[in-house]
């Protein structure tokens, strides 16, 4: 029990205390050096700490992988970019890139819309707290509990058997059969399926944050264009929504990312099969059951370079942002 | 926080008619919304009370009509296990460090992003955001081998370090965002007035970010507690004292075989933390702060 006693001392205590301590030594240590270099010393005595993280815990690796990339599975030879080659030119790979295009567009414009829906209108409810904790449930849930609970929601039983799935009952009470929602492949059901249970997970994740973001906005700005007569849309089109769009591009980015990565969903609930995969899980696949970590760097790689246009529309947030304030 | 909307003149305008019909609209949406977000949690908790025989057998509805025939067995079941008040107590000592550290170094990057002329301020904070997107499964054995060189493999060190690594892209990315947009004019007389940067920093933009650190502060706490896969290699069978409530559920469910009757209950248990953390973390979310401070 002593060591227990020492470790929560260290935890509440002493990891605030030494961060705590950092930044204002920077302080003492600047004054050893001459007003005019302060300023461009200091920034960086700032970032320093994330930077080392940030360095040793993805650059360092990341690095090591594009490596990995060109070697051949074993990592003995260069092969060149015979592992892109073939990703590109792989039935599977390329389905699931498909996939990952489903993912990307539908997760973001499901999680964001929703999300900014019930935080503007949970602004103007007396239960609001009610109502943004029950959104956020999903959140709070683990993935394999998540993987659970949604196949009870999809459990599908033969036409005529009892349906103890809840949406298969449901359609029966309504007298329509029962889907396969994991299986059937048309218009990719079985794909939209799985957006549908990360969309119920994460639209918590969107609300929190435009709610954070919408609660920052001065009240009077309202109050004014209400009292000049504006009605409650040309508010939010007019004021509302443009203090906003830096938030939302943030919530977009992540959001994108996050189904860029996709993956415990599919590996829980279909391990990929009937034509869900998604990238992610294909790179799972090549490292642990092929043990092909020449590919499997290529496919995360591959990951990296999807990014960019979302990083290029980021600088000109940035930019306009600057601009204005 | 809802009186904005109920206080104001009402009088002044017209349509009261289309005012009510709204207000109607409104709660009409959040109602389904709400329905539809809460019922496979629901069913979830149902068949969590339920016998595992009848979980199978037929819809989680059935456990609300009579004969009710509902059980604490798969509670009981999973507060038995072995070593699960200690799993309890160390996912703790993991969580709590792994949340406030990334928020305090991000919080320093954010605020030189932010405020802090620098040349490749901007280059750099793309390459950081552009971090998101790196799959977490291709740093494990590179981090394990140096984790192992440097001795520190399944002490709970070793999970905060790997967590703030993992959290900071998105902790600073949240944070600039909103510490960007703080009004410039506070900082810039706070300047004028003789304050250091670190008086800056402590007095105006962390006061003034709360709502979004409380944000930060729930994911982190959530990412961390409901990890499995990171305490798993960097802990994992050097120290199995430290391992978290998440593997040891884990395991009870491999333990099982399927036995995911028992998964129900697991799953609530280790719930109920996260959402204390959410309701009490909720107060932050209000209105005008960044309004306050500035008029103060």
């Amino acid at each position: 029990m002593d060591d227990r006693l020492i470790t929560a001392i260290v935890v509440v205590v002493g990891v605030p205390g030494v961060l705590v301590g950092y930044i204002w030594g920077t302080e003492q240590v600047l004054r050893l050096f001459g007003g005019r270099m302060q300023p461009r010393i200091r920034p960086w005595l700032w970032l320093l700490p994330a930077l080392g993280f940030l360095g040793v815990f993805l650059v360092y690796p990341t690095i090591g992988t594009i490596i990995r990339s060109l070697q051949d599975k074993a990592g003995t030879e260069f092969v060149g970019l015979a592992n892109y080659a073939w990703f590109f030119s792989n039935d599977n790979a390329l389905s699931a890139l498909k996939n990952n295009v489903l993912w990307v567009v539908f997760l973001t414009v499901f999680t964001v819309g929703i999300g900014l829906l019930i935080s503007v209108l949970v602004d103007r409810v007396r239960y609001e707290s009610v109502a943004k904790s029950v959104i956020f449930v999903p959140l709070a849930v683990s993935m394999v509990a998540a993987g659970v609970i949604w196949k009870f929601m999809y459990e599908y039983r033969p036409p005529g058997e009892v349906q103890i799935g809840t949406l298969n009952a449901a359609l029966g009470a309504v007298g329509t059969g029962p889907v396969a929602f994991l299986q059937a492949q048309d218009f990719s059901m079985n794909t939209f399926a799985l957006i549908a249970v990360m969309t119920w997970m994460w639209t918590g994740f969107a609300m929190v944050i435009i709610s954070a973001a919408l609660k920052a906005i001065n009240p009077e700005l309202l109050e004014a264009a209400r009292m000049d007569g504006a009605n409650e849309w040309q508010v939010f089109r007019g004021i509302i929504f443009p203090l906003l769009v830096p938030t939302l591009a943030v919530v977009s980015t992540t959001i994108v990312i996050t189904a860029l990565k996709a993956f415990d969903v599919v590996y829980t609930m279909t391990s990929g099969n009937l034509e869900t995969d998604v990238i992610a899980n294909l790179m799972i696949k090549q490292m642990f059951s092929f043990g092909d970590f020449g590919r499997a760097s290529a496919i995360a790689v591959v990951l990296l370079l999807a990014i960019v246009p979302i990083m290029l529309f980021n600088i000109r947030q940035f930019r306009s942002q600057e601009a204005v304030r | 926080m809802t009186t904005a909307a109920s206080t104001r003149p009402r009088g002044a305008r017209p349509g009261w008619f289309a005012r009510a019909r709204g207000r109607v609209g409104v709660h009409a949406v959040l109602a389904i919304l709400m329905i539809v977000w809460l019922l496979p949690t629901v069913g979830l908790l149902v068949n969590s009370f339920r016998q595992p025989a009848a979980v199978s057998a037929s819809g989680w509805w059935e456990g609300l009509t009579p004969p009710y025939d509902l059980t604490l067995e798969n509670y009981a079941h999973v507060l038995a296990r072995n070593g699960i008040a200690d799993a309890f107590i160390n996912s703790l000592f993991i969580t709590i460090p792994a949340t406030v550290i990334p928020i305090l170094v991000a919080a320093f990057a954010a605020y030189a992003f932010s405020w802090m002329e620098f040349r490749g301020r901007n280059l750099l904070f793309v390459v950081v955001v552009g971090l998101l997107v790196v799959p977490l499964q291709t740093t494990l054995i590179p981090i394990l081998r140096l984790f192992a060189s440097l001795g520190i493999n399944g002490q709970f060190l070793a999970v905060w370090l790997a967590h703030t690594g993992y959290g900071l892209p998105f902790a600073i990315y949240l944070l600039r965002n909103y510490m960007g947009g703080l009004p410039r004019e506070v900082f810039e007389s706070a300047a004028i007035d003789g304050a250091s940067p670190v008086t800056s920093f402590f007095r105006l933009a962390l006061p003034m970010s709360v709502p979004v650190i409380a944000a930060l502060a729930i994911f982190q706490f959530l990412f961390v507690w409901n990890d499995l896969l990171v305490s798993l290699i960097y802990i994992g069978a050097a120290n199995p004292d430290n391992l978290p409530l998440t593997v040891n559920l884990a395991n009870l469910v491999n333990s099982l075989g399927g036995g995911w009757q028992a998964l129900g209950a697991a799953a609530f248990l280790s719930m109920a933390l996260p959402l204390v953390v959410f309701f009490s973390l909720q107060r932050f979310f209000v209105r005008g702060i960044v309004g306050g401070s500035v008029k103060g």
